[in-house]
Formats: C-alpha cells, structure tokens, sequence
C-alpha cells in the first residue's frame, strides 16, 4: 500500500524532473548567435572553439543534443569545465559537502529559531515577545539576505572580532572552528526562513489552539503547556512541514549569495565563478545538481507529510 | 480587549495604506529620478572620495567620488523597473496562457502543468542567472528574466481560478449554446481572478528588488552607469570598514521597499477575503 | 450543612455578558439551578438561549472575552467554581467534573491514538504511568461497548464511526469517575439510530455510577428520554423549571408549550400543518424591556411588555417566570400534546 503511494508520487516527479532537466539544458540555446564565439570571445582560437562546441554538442539536432546530454547526465558525467577542462561532477560533487554543511546549518537555525519564536508567541500571547515575535517574522521575510550578512559581518567581525568574516572549515576537520565559521553564514541565509517559519506556524498553532479538540484537553484538565506542546503544536507542525520543504530549495538557490560573501567554497561559489568565467558546462552542471536536490527534498517532504499525518490514506 | 481590536484593525489597515503610499511614492521619484537628483549619480569626483554628510552631498560620497544620494534616488528606477516588469510579463503572458489551460482541460492542461512545476521547481535566483549568463550580464536581461521567473505562478494561480469557475458555471453553461458558453464564462473568469492575482502582483514586486538586488550585487545585474541599490551594496561592500554607510542606505531602501510591498499584500488579502480572520496574522 | 440533601453543584445568579463595540451582550443573563446528586437535569432552549454559554462556564472553558457579574457564583460542593485558581480548577475538570461535547470528530484530536486520548486524564489527575492508564482505557472502552476494543485502541479519530467516536467521548469523560458530567448536545450530531444508542448507554452509566448529568440539549426527544427534571432558557433566562412529567404534561411557560407543540408528530391529522413559534429571537443586543419572549407569545398582556417576570413556585417541582402561566390543572395536556414523547423509564 505504500509502496503503491511512493510508486504514484514517483511518477509525477519524474516528467518534472524531465521538464526541468530540459529548462536547465536550454540555458545555452538562449544564447544569441555562436554560442562557442559568445562564450569564448572574438580571440578564441579555432581550436578551442571547436574544443567547446564539441563540449556542448552544437552541432547536433536539438533533442538529439539534449537525449546525449540527458544519458550522459544520469550515468553521472557532466561533460567537462569549458574553462579548466576538470570533469564537471568531481568540482560539483567535492563542493556538495561544503554547500550542505551549510544549508543544514541554516535549516536547523530557522527551523529551531522559528519553533521558538511561534511557541513563545502564541503561549505569552500579546504579551512582549509575541510582539517581537512578529516584528522579526514581518522583517526577517524583507531583509534582502547579502545585506543581512554584511551587517552581521560589520557587527561580529569588523567590530566586535568575535567571528571570522570569511572562511570555511569542515565539521570533520574541526568541529569549533566549523561553529564558529558558520554562525554568521547560517544566520544570514537562514534568517528569511526563520521568519517565514515562525509566521506560519504562529497562525497556524493559534487557529489549532482554538479548535474543539484543545477544548476537550482543557476540559481534562490539561495545563496550558501540556495543550500547546502535545496538542496544539502536533496538529499545526503539518502544514509547516511543507513549508520547511520549499525553504530548503530557497536556501539553496540563496547559497550563490552568502558563499559569496563568506567566502565559501560550496557549489553556490561555484556558480557564480562559472557565469563569470562563462563557464557553461560547469554552470550546467552545478545548476542541474541543486535542481535535483531541490526536486528530491520535496518529494521526500511529501512523503514525510503523508506519513506524519495519519489521516491520509494510502491508496 | 475590544480596544486592543479596534486598534489592530487600524494598524493592519495602516501598514497597508502605509505600504501603499510609500510605494506610490516611489514610482514617483523613479518617474522623476532626473530632475531629483542634485548631482549626477555617474559624476565621479576622485578628490572627495568617501566623504560624509555635508550640505552639498547628503549622504556623502562613494569610493569613486559619487553622490550617494544621487545614486540613490536613480537606483530606485532599477527597483521600480524591476517590480512593474515582474507584474506585467506574467499578467500578459502568464495569465492568458493560465486560463487556457484551465478552461481546456484535459491532456493540454496536464502537459502545461507539468511544465510549470517542472519550472517553478527551479530556484528563482539559479533561474536568473541562467538566464543573464546566457544572455548576457545586464540590468535589462536581469529583469527580462524576472519576469519570466513569475509567470509560471501566475499562469497557475489563473489556471486555478479557472478550473474553480468552470466547475461552478459548467451547469448553467451547458444550458446556452456553444458560442454564448465561452464568453460567459470568460466574463467571470476575470472578476474573479482579478482580486488573487492583484494580491500576489503587490508579493512579486518585493520579490522582484530582493531578486534584482541579488542579482545585481552578483555583478550580473546593472552595470555602470546603471544603478541599482544592489550594484550599490556591492561596490559599497569593499569599503565597508572605511564607510559602512554606504551600504546601509541602499539596504535600508531595499528593505523598505519590500516592506510596502508585503504590508500592502497582505491588507490586500485581508481586505479582499472576506472570511480571512483579522484577529490574528 | 446538611450533606444528603445539599446540591452537588449550585449555581447562583450566574450572568455572563460580552462587552462590545455596540452594547453589552449578555448571553446569559441570572442563571440559578441546582443539581443534586445521581439527577439528569436537561437544559433546553433554541440555539443563542445561553444554554451552551451556562454548561462551558461550569469549568470555565468559555472564550476570554466572556467576562462574569460579580454575583455569579458557580458551587460546586460548596466551593465557588467560579473564584478558583487556574491551577485549582485544573484538578476538578476531567476528574469531578467532566464533559462530553456535540462533535466528536472535531472534539477529538485527530493525531493521538484514542487509547492515548482516554489514558491522559487518567495520567494527569491519578498519576498514573501510561502502561496502567491504556490497561484502563481498555476497560473503559469495554464499559462504552467499543467492540474488539482490544484493536481500536490504536486506532485514530477517523478510523470510527461517528457513534463510535462519541462512545470514546464519553469513556474520556468517565476516566477519573466524575461525580457530574456536563453534555453538551451528545447526540446532535449523530444518527437518529445512533442516538438512542448512546443515549441509552448514558442512562445505564448514571445508573451504574450514580452520576449526576447536566444535559444541554435543543431536543425534546433527548430530554424525555433522559432527565429527571427540565430547566427551558430563552434569552438567557430560565424561563420554567419542573419534572419531565410536569413539563411535558402541564407545561405553565408559553414558549415551553410553544417547544412541545413544534415536535413532528407521526400521527395525527394528515395535512395540518407543522406548528411553530411565531416570530423570531430577538436580537441581543435590543432585548424588549418586560419579558423577553413578549413578541412571540400569545398570550401576552400590557404587563409582559414592560415588567420582567421572575421565577415563580407554582405548584410542587414546577416554576415558571410568566405574568399568565398555563396552569393546565390534572389530567393530559392539550390535545396536541404529548401523545408522541414517551415517557418511559
């Protein structure tokens, strides 16, 4: 029976992905003209341009380009770096674990950030720090994140010299100084979810608390922290939990900025230096990696959701 | 407490009339930008580099000599620019392609929603750079791919209250003849669209100056001697331990900016919903 | 104090009233009736009495925008209810007084298992560990006649029948073994079958129990079913007070007369048409001056206009708040009465 659900959802991801796959592919036919010439430049050499157009398949048909790009892609190759000739999945792929050490960092921050701040809220009810509560929520979801970042990086480094600006260490290398070089990233690119977190779980935890069933709790007696915690908060975490799922693929997207800033060198880092180096094979690449994550954490979030929620059945 | 209500209510209508003023405001002095600027935001002057407030230069100058306040003032057209493209690409071709889909139906309309998922699960910001990498870094492709980033969602939000509508009106519909049918049903499809449609067009305009911002702080975006208030952080980041005011000016307008965008969304919804709750947001 | 004959829960001039931006509305407007113990005692009325207000005020369940005159006295054993702190009226709900309310699929939690459901007061108010409490839930699930019980413990809200949910309603209710139980329209929202099913199982427990019960209902077939004695409400008043007997044979209030004459009836002359009260509730927040249920009423003089009348002894067990109560002397009802209601025991 639930495998019978898994195999349905399966099959409505996979023609997106195929969808998607094609969007992401179609990125260098948008390019005007000679893409080669565009990519490499009027000094390009007849070599290299060949070099690249064979990269990028130009002189085939379109679907048959796409087909040879798609099967090359599923069996894990992503052509090579226009720019430095390395296989595309080995950069990718050695920058994945940086780039997810990062958004986990940030999911975890927004989520507990978010959880604290909605309970707080509706437990203190009208009380200060429900008003801060919202006031962070309404700012958190307008701050632009890269400015976020440089006023953490103003406050914490350049002034107090508590946290380094720049710089990554791996958990596995060094768990404190990994702590203490994330903090500021994950704040800066967590800080949006947190607020969108907090938003909607703070309405959504208020409109359970009203409902009939935390009135039969009251009427057994059930203290107000026990129906907040185990009724309340249980019944309004579902539809949060989707929407957990699409902060993830906003983070990531989200990563091309704070990497940036921070210095970070995660998969976002590596987008930004391919466009800059039109570098289109590895953008590619790197773009068609996060996709696929993106595509993949949702459809887990689906299924976490049908499994938390036991009123769904499964067929 | 009944005051407490009555005054939440006020408050949530004045974010909104806030929110909307502010953005009227705005396209003014984007409209007018030229003739508002004291000094020329592309001027350079490198004797008074990084300077601070004085009377001739509001906000001071940046790392080139230019007026802060200037560049300000012109960056707002970027932002401007960028939300009424982020509402006009997807209302003209979003929306038409939307509701045809719905009113279709059919192997047509799961094809076309298949497509708009497969986009919408792109990243708006990875899209964008796609976009500007392939066609080039500048302020207008930076836009032109905004738009593009927000039609999916209108063209299903359309397709949404498309399906809803012919499901109400299908029965009293198959009553009329064929020709009588189709514009019928477009003359409600529209009303109602409208009020969801314009509610997520105030959204998109934030969305769309975050997202512009990003984009143009990455360095894909405007370029000089265009402005923009992201192109601005990011020059201004360099300087940040000599003058870190210069990145807060443009933040702060960002911010702003996206602030009235969401305030007025939201008393848009509110306002437009009849049974949505105004006790608690 | 007298404890046989003292009341189990006394409430006295209990008037709840609403601030608002137009006026004060006050749904229940000096509320007094006893309960004693081992009674079924049914509160009736139309939807917007004050009924439902009354019953979730006993354990303070009401919104927080309702606010209490300083008169309002809820006792219970003596204490006032109503004066109690939140930690100290935690320990009488679900323990002494329990409820059991109209909906139970929305008064369930439709993400906790029902055995969990039924074991938390029983953690709460007897401490005991969660093993021992679900060993118990199982009995209790076997008291309200849950068949296979041993299984649907595990099961969730919306995996029962609406009947089913209302029996596990009323075994939560029962947990701690309550001394009175507030029910708050029980079978409303259920099948006309299943009602007499649940009714039935409620009679048994109160006498298995010697419960008291407090039954809010807008049913008159509920009520002569179940209760001893009748308290009607309009407009947050009592406006008549008696037994089932008194009630439905000489029924001295109009508006109760008004009740019983617009139960459908099976028989009867075909074609006559279905009997209402005329007229509408009046809007609470333009209440007429005398008594409330003046434009409705046809037996109203010039005093019911502009004099409010109290509640008047008007014979054994019976009082009624009328300028002209009915004052049917002996034998039946009218002949529209009450042939259809049974009054069996």
């Amino acid at each position: 029976m639930f495998l019978r659900f898994l195999l349905r959802r399966l099959l409505y991801v996979i023609p997106m992905m195929l969808i998607t796959s094609f969007v992401v592919f179609s990125f260098i036919l948008l390019i005007p003209g000679d893409p080669a010439l565009t990519i490499l430049g009027e000094n390009a050499t007849e070599e290299r341009l060949r070099f690249v157009r064979e990269q990028l398949g130009l002189d085939k048909p379109i679907p048959v380009q796409y087909f040879h790009w798609l099967t090359n892609a599923l069996q894990g190759d992503l052509g090579r770096s226009i720019f430095t000739g390395e296989l595309v999945h080995e950069t990718v792929f050695s920058r994945l674990t940086v780039t997810f050490q990062l958004v986990v960092s940030a999911m975890i921050f927004a989520t507990i950030g978010g959880m604290f701040f909605a309970i707080a809220s509706v437990y203190f009810q009208n009380s200060w720090i429900d008003y801060f509560a919202r006031f962070l929520g309404v700012i958190g979801s307008a701050i632009p994140n890269f400015w976020l970042a440089m006023l953490l990086v103003l406050l914490f480094s350049l002034n107090l010299h508590w946290l380094p600006a720049t710089g990554f260490t791996s958990i596995t290398k060094d768990p404190v100084q990994f702590l203490r070089g994330i903090i500021l990233p994950s704040i800066a690119l967590g800080a949006v979810g947190m607020a969108q977190i907090t938003r909607h779980l703070r309405s959504s935890l208020l409109e359970t608390m009203n409902s009939e069933y935390v009135r039969t709790a009251y009427s057994k007696g059930v203290d107000k922290w026990r129906a907040v915690m185990r009724h309340g908060l249980r019944n309004a975490m579902l539809p949060v939990v989707t929407t957990i799922g699409i902060l993830f693929g906003n983070l990531l997207g989200s990563t091309v900025v704070i990497e940036t800033i921070f210095g970070i060198a995660g998969m976002g880092q590596l987008a930004v230096n391919s466009i800059l180096q039109r570098d289109f094979t590895m953008l590619q690449g790197v773009i068609l990696v996060m996709v696929v994550l993106v595509i993949v954490i949702n459809f887990i979030t689906d299924v976490v959701y049908a499994i938390l929620d036991p009123r769904i059945e499964y067929d | 407490m009944s005051l407490r209500t009555v005054f939440r209510r006020i408050m949530a209508e004045r974010l909104a009339f806030a929110g909307f003023i502010f953005i009227v405001l705005l396209v003014l002095v984007a409209i007018f930008a030229p003739w508002l600027t004291p000094h020329d935001p592309a001027e350079q002057n490198l004797s008074k580099v990084l300077k601070g407030w004085s009377t001739e230069h509001w906000l001071g100058t940046d790392e080139l000599g230019r007026d802060v306040f200037s560049r300000l003032i012109m960056g707002s057209r970027a932002a401007i620019q960028s939300g009424a493209i982020a509402i006009l690409i997807p209302l003209f071709i979003g929306v038409p392609l939307g509701i045809i889909s719905g009113y279709l139906g059919g192997i047509v309309d799961d094809i076309f929603m298949r497509i708009v998922d497969g986009i919408i699960a792109i990243p708006a910001i990875l899209l964008a750079l796609g976009i500007t990498a392939a066609f080039g870094a500048s302020l207008w492709n930076a836009m032109i791919a905004i738009g593009i980033i927000f039609t999916p969602q209108f063209a299903r939000l359309a397709r949404g209250q498309t399906l809803q509508i012919r499901k109400e009106h299908y029965v009293e519909a198959s009553k009329i003849s064929g020709g009588f049918t189709r514009w019928i049903i477009l003359r409600h499809i529209i009303p109602n669209i409208a009020p969801p449609i314009v509610v997520q067009a105030s959204f998109n305009l934030s969305y769309a100056v975050l997202i512009e911002a990003s984009v143009s702080f990455l360095g894909l975006g405007a370029h000089d001697p265009q402005v923009s208030w992201g192109s601005m952080i990011q020059q201004g980041y360099s300087m940040i331990h000599m003058n870190p005011w210069l990145i807060i000016y443009p933040g702060m307008a960002i911010l702003l900016t996206v602030l009235a965008g969401n305030f007025f969304g939201d008393g848009l919804r509110i306002s437009l919903d009849p049974k949505h709750k105004l006790e608690d947001k | 104090m007298d404890h046989v004959n003292a009341p189990l829960l006394d409430v006295q001039n209990l008037g709840a009233y609403i601030p608002t931006a137009r006026g004060i509305i006050r749904p229940v407007d000096g509320v007094s009736f006893q309960v004693r113990e081992g009674e079924v005692v049914a509160l009736v009325g139309e939807s917007g009495s004050g009924k439902s207000v009354t019953a979730m005020s006993i354990l303070r369940l009401n919104a927080k925008v309702i606010r209490y005159t300083p008169e309002s006295r809820i006792l219970y054993k003596g204490n006032d209810l109503l004066s109690l702190k939140d930690r100290e009226i935690r320990k009488i709900r679900g323990a002494e007084i329990s409820m059991i309310f109209q909906d139970p699929m929305f008064s369930l939690n439709p993400v906790h298992r029902i055995g969990r459901q039924i074991a938390e007061s029983l953690i709460i108010h007897r401490g005991m560990k969660p093993k021992e409490a679900l060993e118990m839930a199982l009995d209790l699930l076997n008291k309200v006649g849950i068949p296979d019980a041993k299984n649907r413990i595990n099961n969730y809200p919306h995996q029962l029948s609406g009947g089913m949910r209302q029996r596990v309603m009323i075994a939560l209710a029962l947990a701690c073994r309550p001394k009175l139980i507030i029910a708050d329209e029980p079978t409303t929202a259920l099948d006309v079958s299943i009602q007499a099913q649940i009714l039935d199982l409620l009679r048994e427990l109160q006498r298995e129990h010697n419960l008291s019960i407090l039954l809010i209902t807008h049913d008159l077939g509920v009520v002569a079913e179940t209760a001893d004695r009748v308290l009607v409400m309009y407009c947050g008043k009592i406006v008549e007070e008696g037994t089932v007997e008194t009630i439905f044979r000489r029924p001295q209030h109009p508006y109760t007369k008004g009740l019983i004459e617009s139960v459908p009836r099976l028989h009867g002359p075909i074609g006559k048409r279905l009997h209402a009260i005329p007229g509408t509730v009046p809007n609470p927040l333009e209440l007429p001056e005398g008594c409330k249920f003046v434009t409705r009423c046809g037996y109203a003089s010039e005093q019911c206009a502009w004099r409010e009348p109290a509640l008047a002894e008007l014979g054994l067990e019976s009082r009624a708040a009328c300028w002209h109560p009915l004052n049917l002397q002996g034998g039946t009802a009218s002949e529209n009465g009450t042939a259809r209601i049974h009054l069996e025991r």
